[in-house]
């Protein structure tokens, strides 16, 4: 299995009025074929930040300092001026962002949307084919194809979860950046998302997965790697068991034990949330796995 | 120990004829004094429905509420009031539960005014003691605070009223995990010190499982099992419950994932 993306130097700056604050500082990451990377940290650590630059979303007052992006041996710069091309996105990087469900018009059916999606990358593309090839990538992911047909309102939040999910990969991306797709969701759609995402890498619609989420349980399941940010920085990164179960730095380590499970012990013990933790220890080196 | 909150066979429907939704249907407990209940269930299971009928916020479709031997179902004017003396909320969402303009010591002055301004100072201090804030708090305003600081002022704010029972509608649900813990420890530190009586809703077990004494499981508005927290978590007797526990995500174990076509969805 070769590398699959790999990111460089990234720096994302949001440019605000009085003052310019550094969400992204120097980060970079690589992702294997096939490899489900979770990107994990508490609210502004920058994890969402660094999911829009790999997926060429960044807009202002975001800009990206510095950086360079290659998939497949293409290189792609991505600082400054740096223009993207059209075709990358959607095509080559997908990004499924939050609350994606709740984006769709409510008064469109679904299928006006595949349809939109497809025509925007290929100008030429008629009704009937684009909503053939939906129909047929819907049915083999075991979701019935009346949901073409459907309102959004229709459909439960774990199954719209599901659609849009299929049509942000329509036009099988290399890479899919998915932010908090499960957070909305309840238990039980949370499982059947993660089993989808997981037979999409199966069967090679997608190649590799940046996973966005605040919850460590989540990409425990999912996650080949997980890679834990703090202000802005990667501060430990490793396969997802040894990070769970021996984390090295200490931010990952307060990180982990703040995590309620439903298992015997918990009703027992107090947990110390993460303010009786010293700050300052979170500035330790970075610990990268191997 | 004795019930200081009972509801008896409540139910409640929204809208009429063919639109006619039951949101929850004949439900029964009882809020032991100084314990933690703990309500679970997933998303349209009626779980926000019985706190606001609890609250006195909606009114309900039959059945009956008891407080403190009172029957409290449909108060209205004073006495609701009144009953808002003893029974307090906090809610999910502590980025929209504050007027952005005021400062917290202005939206806490309010509370003071209920409680005459003497007595509200020192519950004011106490109050902000409790959930570990000091009065440095009150200049600020609600944006120069984060998600967990704002609910603890949510919880203070309800503490000067001294409630009898504070009912937490996902009050932790929007905090990061590691703040939540902190939240959880400020309502396990009210039931042992004041010896409060608290509901809490959740939609997650593993908040339940750290800090209830007792749990209500419920499903598309029944309740299908409740009873002490060991019980109902690490020996649950009803199927809905099982599969609930099965499908959470644990930490130290991969989660077991079927093969997905044999998983049936209602429509």
């Amino acid at each position: 299995m070769g590398t699959l993306v790999d990111a460089r130097n990234i720096r994302g700056v949001y440019y605000t009025a009085g003052k310019d604050v550094v969400a992204v500082n120097d980060v970079s990451v690589k992702i294997e074929e096939g490899e489900v990377l979770g990107l994990a940290g508490e609210s502004g650590s920058g994890k969402t930040t660094l999911g829009s630059i790999i997926a060429l979303i960044a807009r202002p007052p975001l800009h990206v300092e510095k950086g360079t992006l290659e998939i497949d041996g293409k290189v792609q710069e991505l600082g400054g001026d740096a223009k993207v091309p059209r075709t990358w996105r959607g095509a080559v990087v997908s990004m499924l962002p939050q609350g994606a469900m709740n984006s769709v018009s409510p008064t469109k059916r679904i299928r006006h949307l595949v349809y939109d999606v497809m025509r925007s990358h290929d100008s030429k593309v008629s009704k009937d084919e684009a909503l053939d090839r939906a129909r047929e990538r819907i049915t083999t992911l075991g979701l019935p194809a009346r949901v073409l047909d459907a309102y959004p309102h229709q459909l439960s939040g774990g199954m719209k979860q599901r659609t849009v999910t299929i049509i942000s990969t329509l036009l099988n991306p290399r890479l899919l950046v998915a932010d908090e797709p499960t957070s909305a969701l309840d238990v039980t759609s949370q499982k059947i998302l993660i089993e989808m995402l997981l037979e999409m890498l199966d069967k090679k619609i997608i190649s590799g997965v940046i996973f966005v989420t605040h919850d460590l349980p989540v990409l425990r399941t999912v996650a080949t790697n997980i890679a834990v940010m703090y202000q802005g920085k990667i501060v430990e990164r490793g396969p997802s068991e040894l990070m769970v179960d021996s984390p090295q730095h200490p931010y990952t380590q307060a990180l982990m034990s703040s995590v309620l499970a439903p298992e015997p012990k918990y009703s027992k013990i107090r947990i110390e949330g993460m303010s009786s933790f010293d700050r300052s220890l979170f500035d330790a080196p970075a610990v990268i796995h191997r | 120990m004795s019930a200081i909150y009972t509801a008896e066979h409540i139910s409640k429907t929204f809208g009429h004829g063919k639109s006619q939704v039951q949101a929850v249907k004949d439900v029964s407990f009882a809020l032991e004094e100084g314990q933690i209940t703990t309500i679970v269930g997933e998303s349209g299971s009626g779980k926000s429905t019985i706190a606001r009928m609890v609250l006195g916020l909606m009114p309900i479709t039959s059945g009956k509420l008891v407080y403190q031997g009172n029957d409290v179902t449909n108060l209205k004017g004073r006495a609701r009031t009144e009953y808002w003396r003893d029974v307090q909320a906090v809610f999910q969402d502590p980025f929209s539960s504050f007027n952005q303009f005021f400062t917290v010591g202005a939206l806490l002055s309010r509370s003071m005014r209920l409680v005459g301004r003497k007595v509200g100072q020192e519950r004011l201090e106490e109050s902000l003691g409790y959930v570990g804030m000091d009065l440095s708090v009150l200049d600020r305003y609600p944006h120069q605070l984060s998600g967990g600081q704002r609910q603890r002022v949510m919880i203070a704010r309800a503490l000067m009223m001294r409630p009898k029972l504070l009912v937490a509608d996902e009050a932790t649900s929007m905090l990061d995990a590691s703040l939540r813990v902190n939240i959880l420890n400020v309502l396990t530190d009210l039931r042992n010190e004041l010896g409060m009586t608290i509901l809490f809703i959740t939609h997650d077990i593993g908040q339940a499982c750290y800090l209830a004494d007792r749990v209500l499981v419920m499903e598309h508005g029944l309740m299908v099992e409740q009873g002490p927290t060991d019980k109902v978590i690490f020996n649950p007797e009803h199927e809905y419950t099982r599969r609930l526990l099965a499908d959470v995500p644990k930490l130290h174990a991969a989660l077991e994932l079927d093969d997905l076509h044999e998983i049936v969805e209602p429509s």
